[in-house]
């Protein structure tokens, strides 16, 4: 087993940015990540977009390449295509790379692993053809491609920065279908005092907004009742709309409704969450130095509150700042009172975000007969009756009724299992509670595990 | 018409609470939070016959008896609420993977049969070419296995909410978010204190697994369990390929294959851990290698709730009668016998003369 | 059909049952498979019911495909590459594919 200062989950702004500030402090650093190569879902395939690709998808992209650069001469042990299944109360961090399974002992780890699209179970939301619009934008960065027959539905900065792409591309997307609730710009507007202390990113959202309403691409907004009709795929979006019924032919649908912290790996280790009710989702409780209930461990990025990439990067440098302070590296109070500083200044526009863009109840408060978990196929009214039958939270209707069981292993369901629960019962979804995440993270070969056992069996009844 | 009381949702109390509807009783499950330690969850769901009651054959005829009460149960309950425990009984094996092994289990069942008589309890010993025959497959160590007719296994996540859709059924009710705190006579009852207020009743079960150590003195009961873990793992879902259960693997009725077989006394502790796993997967492998390219999806630990001789407890209370406690580690095992069997005598104010053994002052015995 | 917005990328091509999809280099192979307007990857093991990419992420476990022989791969995490064999995930595994005479031993 091979041991490191640090151990960072996750290659996006905040791991990238922790790894290279732990570096600098001196410590011995290892990243390991999913994918191929660094930038994480927001500056995904960063390193490999030629000009063109980096022009379609603006500054805030390209900015990710200076960071990935310094990233890369950061010295760090970076281990890309690596996924963690497995950390310790020991901070021992079990991983699957190659075919094989490796096991790293960290000093601290440093949970960069982003965030995850709120689910939007609706009826025909399972139908091929159906995506999230992260996986639209997905597409674009990595491999340029751009389906115009794409309607977007939902709401959020994602749905429209996506558009606003594709518009810049010469691909409009052939419809926006938003689902914010008329009366929410009125509540979001005694925000905008605060907000205007970052008023680059408000300026951003409304560039992108003017561009694909300029672009001709049709707007539907304050639209309730949305649906998406087809048998074996995607046909068409129906929905109300200012003009009544509407129904908008379409093969193809992405769908949108925020992002919520990716809680995988902070629940396995049991970490303390508080359910953050302006940002509608489970956060976990964190100190100054980012650092969870459970000494040693941090996290850095949106996986400890939906923030955004640029201040990613500065709770990437905190977390690293904190690790290296525990580590007992000294740390420069000037540098880090200026990162607080920057993260103060970029936060103050996610007020008005959050007021403006929270989820429609309708997404969460699904129809009896729509499918919420979608590996194993439960549906909403399932899970209402489990919670009449007694269950008091998300384990037990797990139990009851798989939902949670499948391969994603509740990532898709278990925000929207919490909230019908929640609203079963007249509670909070922090009264609920999560499901209870165990090891592995991710499905791994029975081999693969059997070859890190020793070769004493287990003793047998 | 009698109110009861049990303490404790899991499969002990849910199959007591059924039995104690199902006879007339008015009953109230007082349930705890969705984060608990509920054996029930991490139950294997075998139905399990073969080396039950080595040196006290009470239990050996008593989980017979739920064995063979099962067919007439799993039906019962799918009539009444229409879900599926999936029971089925193709018998089960048990393997050896070294002769020293296999040589201990020839003892085990020798034992058995000299006690209970070989037609009676039924169960074969195999070399390694006839449980080949029954289980295709099996890798090169395997030497030999058991093999008991009466062995089945069943869902234990269906048939608990089974349970519970069956005590709604009959007209019970079942309170969550209820963890019982305090248990007392309370005028010619009991009452309990929970999270959830304070319960009235003319009876008293107490079926809250671990958490009946604790309760039990406040009404004159001495429940000496203590945690045993388990850790499990669950495969993706594969075609069906294998019906019949085996003591650490058997497919489930979703296609997934559960691995289990560990035991460890550490506590009140339920985190899955690398080096177990590890030890469970390649235990696995060594015995069915067609299993070794199949992903895990989950694993879990749960904890066994354990009496000092691995024995249930069933006792009534001396200084306040009318007050029970319940107690197992083979909560799907013996569902059958709890709520067909247990829960009458239950109901009827007096344990049977066969679970005269099953007192927990065996143990003040085995003291002197 | 979805169209590419640059030249980006080595001209590469695998099969999708049996079907030639051309792909560029640096592809997830769901990336390539949406591409080519496949967007119907696998049949649920629960009910049958045809499924597609949906997170692109690696998160919703929806892509599954067989690489070469090995089941339930994710789409969206594996890249493309010349001649690769890729199938629909048609429902559970057969955890006896790879033993020979496995499951006629059974039958």
């Amino acid at each position: 087993m091979s041991a490191y200062d640090v151990v960072v989950i996750g290659a996006g702004p905040a791991g990238m940015a922790a790894a290279v500030e732990a570096r600098g402090a001196g410590l011995s650093v290892l990243v390991l990540d999913e994918a191929g190569a660094p930038g994480g879902q927001i500056w995904r395939g960063v390193e490999a977009a030629g000009p063109s690709r980096r022009g379609v998808l603006g500054g805030d992209f390209a900015k990710g390449a200076d960071l990935a650069a310094a990233f890369r001469a950061s010295g760090a042990d970076y281990r890309p295509r690596a996924t963690v299944w497995n950390i310790s109360p020991e901070k021992v961090v079990d991983y699957s790379a190659g075919g094989g399974s490796r096991q790293a002992a960290a000093g601290a780890v440093i949970v960069a692993t982003g965030a995850v699209e709120r689910p939007v179970p609706m009826a025909g939301w399972l139908l091929p053809g159906v995506t999230t619009a992260g996986a639209s934008q997905i597409l674009l960065k990595t491999s340029g491609i751009v389906e115009p027959d794409t309607v977007f539905v939902g709401s959020g900065p994602l749905l429209w920065l996506v558009a606003s792409q594709m518009v810049a591309a010469g691909v409009p997307p052939k419809a926006i279908v938003e689902t914010v609730p008329h009366g929410r710009l009125m509540a979001a507007a005694k925000h905008l005092p605060g907000a205007l202390k970052n008023a680059a990113a408000l300026a951003k959202g409304v560039r992108m907004m003017w561009a694909v309403k300029a672009a001709g691409v049709p707007v539907h907004t304050g639209v309730t009742d949305v649906a998406i009709a087809g048998a074996t795929h995607a046909e068409a979006v129906t929905f109300k709309g200012a003009d009544g019924a509407m129904r908008i032919e379409t093969r193809h649908v992405a769908l949108h409704m925020g992002v919520v912290p990716n809680p995988q790996i902070t629940r396995l280790l049991v970490c303390d969450h508080v359910f953050d009710t302006a940002q509608r989702a489970f956060v976990p409780v964190l100190d100054a130095d980012r650092m969870t209930s459970r000494a040693g461990v941090y996290v850095a990025g949106d996986g400890g509150g939906i923030l955004g990439a640029a201040a990613a990067v500065l709770t990437g440098r905190l977390a690293a700042m904190g690790a290296a302070e525990a580590a007992g590296r000294p740390v420069d109070e000037g540098a880090r009172g200026a990162v607080r500083a920057a993260l103060a200044k970029d936060a103050a526009v996610r007020p008005l975000l959050e007021t403006l863009y929270a989820p429609a109840e309708a997404a969460l408060a699904p129809a009896d007969d729509v499918v919420v978990c979608r590996c194993e196929e439960v549906t909403a009214g399932a899970i209402r009756h489990a919670a009449r039958l007694g269950a008091a939270g998300p384990n037990q209707v797990k139990s009851y009724l798989r939902a949670g069981m499948g391969p994603c292993q509740g990532r898709v369901c278990g925000m929207v299992v919490a909230e019908l629960i929640a609203a079963a019962r007249g509670v909070t979804p922090g009264d609920v509670g999560y499901y209870r995440i165990r090891p592995p993270l991710k499905p791994l070969p029975l081999s693969e595990l059997a070859e890190l056992g020793e070769a004493e069996p287990v003793a047998a009844q | 018409m009698t109110d009861t009381i049990v303490v404790g949702g899991g499969l002990v109390g849910a199959a007591v609470a059924y039995g104690l509807a199902r006879a007339g009783d008015t009953v109230t499950v007082l349930d705890e939070g969705d984060v608990a330690f509920r054996a029930s969850r991490g139950n294997f769901g075998l139905v399990w016959v073969q080396s039950k009651g080595d040196g006290r054959p009470e239990y050996t005829r008593w989980t017979r008896r739920s064995a063979d009460l099962w067919p007439e149960f799993t039906a019962e309950l799918r009539d009444l609420t229409g879900i599926e425990t999936h029971y089925s009984k193709p018998g089960g094996l048990h393997f050896a993977l070294s002769e020293e092994e296999m040589d201990a289990r020839k003892s085990l069942i020798h034992r058995m049969h000299n006690v209970h008589g070989a037609a009676e309890y039924g169960a074969e010993i195999l070399d390694g070419d006839e449980v080949r025959k029954l289980v295709p497959g099996l890798g090169p160590d395997v030497v030999g296995g058991t093999y008991c007719k009466h062995d089945g296994h069943a869902s234990p996540l269906y048939l608990l909410r089974a349970l519970h859709e069956g005590i709604l059924a009959h007209g019970g009710r079942i309170v969550g978010d209820a963890r019982a705190t305090e248990v007392a006579p309370d005028g010619a009852g009991f009452r309990a204190e929970t999270a959830a207020g304070t319960f009235r009743g003319d009876r008293l079960v107490l079926a809250a697994g671990l958490g009946n150590r604790a309760l039990g003195p406040g009404v004159g009961l001495t429940v000496p369990v203590a945690p045993q873990k388990g850790q499990i793992l669950v495969t993706e879902r594969a075609a069906m390929a294998f019906e019949m259960p085996t003591h650490v693997v058997r497919q489930t009725s979703e296609g997934t294959f559960m691995i289990g077989d560990s035991h460890e006394d550490v506590g009140f502790n339920l985190t899955s851990t690398t080096p177990t796993m590890a030890a469970i997967a390649a235990r696995a492998v060594k015995m069915f290698p067609f299993l070794k390219d199949l992903r895990i999806v989950r694993s879990w630990g749960a904890l066994r709730v354990m009496a000092p001789d691995g024995y249930p407890i069933y006792e009534e209370s001396r200084d306040h009668p009318g007050a029970f406690t319940v107690n197992c580690h083979s909560g799907v095992t013996l569902a059958a016998a709890h709520a067909l069997a247990l829960a009458p005598m239950l109901a009827a104010g007096r344990l049977g003369a066969e679970l005269d053994v099953f007192n927990a002052g065996r143990f003040d015995a085995d003291a002197h | 059909m979805p169209t590419r917005i640059d030249a980006a990328g080595e001209p590469i091509a695998f099969t999708f049952d049996g079907v030639r999809v051309e792909a560029r280099a640096g592809d997830s192979l769901a990336a390539a498979l949406l591409a080519a307007g496949i967007d119907t990857t696998r049949r649920s093991a629960v009910s049958g019911m045809a499924r597609g990419p949906y997170c692109m992420m690696g998160t919703c476990f929806e892509c599954l495909v067989v690489v070469d022989g090995v089941p339930n791969r994710q789409a969206c995490m594996v890249e493309a590459a010349d001649g690769l064999v890729v199938t629909t995930q048609d429902g559970a595994v057969d955890a006896f594919a790879h033993e020979d005479g496995g499951r006629e031993m059974l039958a």
